[in-house]
């Protein structure tokens, strides 16, 4: 088990996701960064359906009450045991009553706690992703007990750590194909996507990103038809919105951009403020 | 057969897309095309989402070439493998218009000058195709209101509405299957659960489904509503051939 001590900003169990449900009307949901997500995963040569904690900007701290081993991967916030910095990206040894602690935010948004084992929360619709209205909680509380796999008796640490080049945090090119809705839009508007730098606003969660720069919007809404984690939405407002892993499964607004896998992953780092451009892929 | 567009979608879906109209024509050949498609590709594909005049195919990897996967898609829809016969249900929906319930009830009243009890005829009277199922889990987007009832949402949305409220948005007709803010006119209140995350179907209706409301009283809502709690109440249905 651990015990959240302090629960932070907004913290959540993640897997792969609820696949197969759209049609119900079920959001995908998943790991905001599924590279961090799957990285921390291998490193304790988990499966990658293994569930993790997934961290948002830092200010949390839980404690072991049983051994384990850890990785932390994705965003840094500073993360202490007990009193000593945690390495990301390796094999952590955890002893019982441990408390690990998540500081301020040096890089990124989301950081991935995954355990030898996986997150043994409770699974709904295939999933054990958080999401109100499907699992009992949708973030984590003062007090929660999350139940862990237990560790062999027999374990050994290693000590090799990832190179990894913080690349995924910093671009500012963001990679996309064209949407559905992307031919409709005039020359002008096209053109305006790929030269203006854009700028993440404050409306940010799980479900979407809203950027603050407007594009000019004389186009009409389109017959209620699927979204995607990483479809770039106009809305009638002129504004954009980058939908994320919890995002409805069907919208009513032109779908102008699609985000690459991999951008999604990147894209889920950044935060308020922060600047890029989109840059179009062919299909 | 219709002319259909196919447009890749991000590196993980095809949107199929048929002529812009909401008809139960197009519906029917996209769920026929759906169940094709499931029947040749079931292990290669993580959802199919079905939209007014739409039907996204997302796929369980990245595909690698998706002019390939375009043309199979094509000899899919042009192949007559015989779907197997399907029924349909149409599910009788319990609603209270009591005011207590039915809270924009006197407004579209006043402003559509028709009785409460006209516009609970009119709304209790048609037989809605269920489209398909988006928005909020369990959230049914139906065809079929009478446009007499027609009616904008509302220019200040509610923070809560509850679950199980039945409104007009627009053209649209609906239920909201959870808890959740929202713009629509509220003119009553079903005791049933639209969703269900403890079930393999968390949604007993599915597209090409029909519903009717069944007006009820009060005593017959709290009735209801403890046999639903109970898992004891039996929707009522009837099965509809194609």
């Amino acid at each position: 088990m651990i015990k959240i001590l302090h629960p932070g900003f907004f913290n959540t169990i993640q897997d792969k996701g609820r696949v197969g449900f759209a049609e119900f009307g079920v959001p995908i949901s998943g790991a905001m960064d599924s590279f961090s997500a799957d990285l921390a995963n291998h490193i304790l040569n988990n499966s990658l359906e293994n569930a993790l904690l997934e961290i948002t900007f830092g200010g949390c701290s839980l404690q072991f009450l049983e051994n384990t081993i850890i990785c932390i991967s994705g965003a840094d916030f500073l993360a202490m045991l007990n009193d000593t910095k945690v390495s990301l990206n390796t094999q952590v040894e955890i002893r019982k009553n441990d408390v690990l602690t998540f500081g301020k935010r040096i890089f990124g948004s989301y950081a991935y706690l995954a355990v030898t084992g996986g997150f043994q929360s409770e699974i709904k619709l295939k999933s054990r992703s958080f999401f109100q209205n499907i699992t009992n909680e949708h973030l984590l509380k003062k007090g929660d007990l999350l139940p862990i796999s237990s560790i062999n008796k027999e374990y050994s640490i290693s000590n090799a750590s990832i190179k990894f080049s913080k690349h995924h945090f910093e671009s500012k090119e963001i990679y996309c194909y064209k949407g559905p809705e992307f031919e409709i839009l005039t020359d002008f508007q096209q053109k305006a996507l790929f030269e203006k730098s854009f700028t993440i606003s404050k409306e940010i969660n799980r479900i979407g990103y809203k950027l603050n720069e407007f594009i000019e919007n004389n186009l009409p809404q389109i017959l209620t038809s699927a979204v995607l984690p990483g479809t770039v939405q106009l809305a009638p407002s002129g504004k954009l919105i980058v939908l994320m892993r919890d995002c409805q499964v069907t919208g009513g607004y032109p779908r102008i951009l699609q985000l690459s896998e991999n951008s999604i992953n990147q894209f889920a780092q950044k935060t308020t403020n922060d600047t890029f451009r989109f840059s179009l892929l062919e299909n | 057969m219709y002319q259909l567009q196919y447009k890749p979608f991000g590196e993980k879906a095809i949107l199929i897309e048929w002529p812009v109209t909401i008809s139960e024509l197009i519906l029917d050949d996209i769920l026929i095309f759906k169940s094709k498609i499931i029947a040749q590709k079931k292990s290669c594909i993580a959802d199919i989402i079905v939209g007014y005049h739409s039907l996204t195919i997302v796929f369980n990897s990245h595909f690698i070439n998706y002019t390939d996967e375009i043309s199979i898609l094509k000899s899919i829809y042009n192949s007559d493998i015989k779907s197997a016969k399907k029924f349909h249900h149409l599910w009788e929906i319990p609603v209270c218009y009591d005011d207590e319930f039915g809270l924009d009830l006197e407004e579209i009243s006043k402003k559509k000058n028709l009785s409460k009890e006209a516009i609970i005829q009119l709304h209790s009277q048609p037989i809605y195709t269920i489209f398909f199922i988006g928005f909020l889990p369990g959230f049914l987007y139906l065809g079929g209101l009478d446009s007499q009832l027609f009616m904008d949402r509302k220019s200040n949305p509610r923070l809560q509405i509850d679950q199980g409220s039945v409104g007009i948005g627009g053209k649209q007709t609906g239920i909201y299957p959870l808890n959740s803010p929202g713009g629509w006119n509220i003119i009553g209140k079903t005791p049933l659960l639209f969703f269900d995350a403890e079930s393999e179907k968390p949604c007993f209706a599915t597209s090409k489904d029909f519903i009717k409301f069944i007006p009820i009283s009060k005593e017959e809502f709290y009735e209801i509503q403890r046999k639903v709690h109970n898992k004891s109440y039996q929707i009522s249905k009837k099965s509809i051939h194609d």
